[in-house]
């Protein structure tokens, strides 16, 4: 891949990196403190204009799991098509991670989204507020521990009958 | 001695004829959420026409409408919302809770989707199927028609709980 080379002068900078490569897609793991200037480095240097994606994945239950929640940012470059996974790991007492929103916009409802349903808070953000669950909501429902049928919430609400209606 | 009558004369209950006048102007309010709004598109559409029954427009304003067809599956951020609408509608009103997920909550047994909207709002009919075809909700509507006609709408009987219902039975003499 061309820009592996690119990517690799990187590493210098950013001494902890771990780089893979599988069929064609690229995946860096960042430690959690270098994570907002590798991604600077990544759109100022590297032309990733394109924030595709900000997940995340509970790694509760997970046999070998050093750390809880994998955030997984998706970058593309618009002009050459290449994608990148950059994987940054956060841990359970106050999970916390720098804002992208100043060098992504789009980053907004995404991180928004993380919030919502894992709990993850994005420092720096500037509405950091549920998006997808109502805002009355307690838990952050994509999490391992939490049931799939939920805790009650869903069933919470005044019955209207045929008499009241 | 009976009365001769010129044939322009209709004499009837005025329960039947208020009843009558209802059940075949059924203006529904289409609360689609979800893929059954789809199938209820096609059922207001040309092919199953739902026009021939009386439901000659579709308002979307519940001011306007009689009857709530809840198509597809509600979550409970929008069911808030929903118990409003309802709230909304004029009486008489009726409600059809149109496919498995506004009936049972689907295959949708998830922390946000509302198992059934019966638990929060009164449900007339409820249409069974993934989605239910044209030819079910025409159906609904049809049944809803005769539990109109059967149970009368100008004493304000709908209130009655527990509702008669007699259901009419598929392949058996009425």
């Amino acid at each position: 891949m061309p820009q592996n080379p690119a990517i690799a002068a990187l590493k210098d900078k950013f001494p902890d990196l771990a780089m893979s490569e599988f069929r064609g897609q690229t995946r860096v793991v960042v430690p959690r403190q270098a994570i907002y200037e590798f991604l600077a480095a990544l759109k100022s240097q590297l032309d990733f204009d394109l924030l595709v994606d900000v997940s995340c994945v509970d790694y509760l239950y997970y046999r070998g799991a050093k750390d809880r929640f994998g955030l997984i940012y998706l970058l593309a470059n618009t002009r050459t098509n290449e994608r990148i996974t950059v994987r940054a790991f956060v841990n359970d007492p106050e999970p916390a991670v720098p804002s992208v929103v100043s060098l992504w916009e789009g980053a907004n409802w995404l991180e928004r989204e993380v919030w919502d349903l894992f709990g993850i808070r994005f420092e720096g953000h500037p509405d950091l507020r549920r998006i997808v669950l109502p805002e009355q909501f307690t838990a952050h429902p994509l999490r391992k521990d939490y049931p799939l049928q939920g805790r009650g919430e869903r069933h919470n609400f005044p019955v209207i009958t045929r008499a009241q209606s | 001695m009976a009365v001769e009558l010129p044939d322009n004369v209709v004499v009837t209950k005025f329960d039947k004829l208020v009843s009558w006048c209802r059940k075949n102007s059924l203006w529904p309010m289409p609360y689609a959420t979800a893929c059954c709004g789809i199938e209820l598109m096609a059922t207001g559409a040309s092919r199953h026409d739902l026009a021939r029954f009386g439901a000659e427009v579709f308002r979307f304003s519940p001011r306007q409408c009689d009857l709530m067809i809840v198509a597809g599956r509600v979550v409970m951020k929008m069911l808030p919302v929903l118990q409003r609408i309802w709230l909304q509608m004029h009486e008489p009103k009726w409600c059809i809770s149109m496919g498995a997920c506004a009936s049972t909550g689907g295959v949708f047994d998830t922390y946000s989707v509302v198992q059934g909207i019966d638990r929060f709002l009164p449900v007339d009919m409820y249409v069974p199927g993934c989605p239910p075809r044209p030819e079910q909700l025409i159906q609904a509507i049809i049944d809803l028609q005769e539990k109109i006609q059967r149970e009368g709408t100008a004493l304000g009987r709908e209130f009655d709980a527990p509702q008669r219902q007699r259901p009419p039975r598929a392949l058996q003499e009425k």
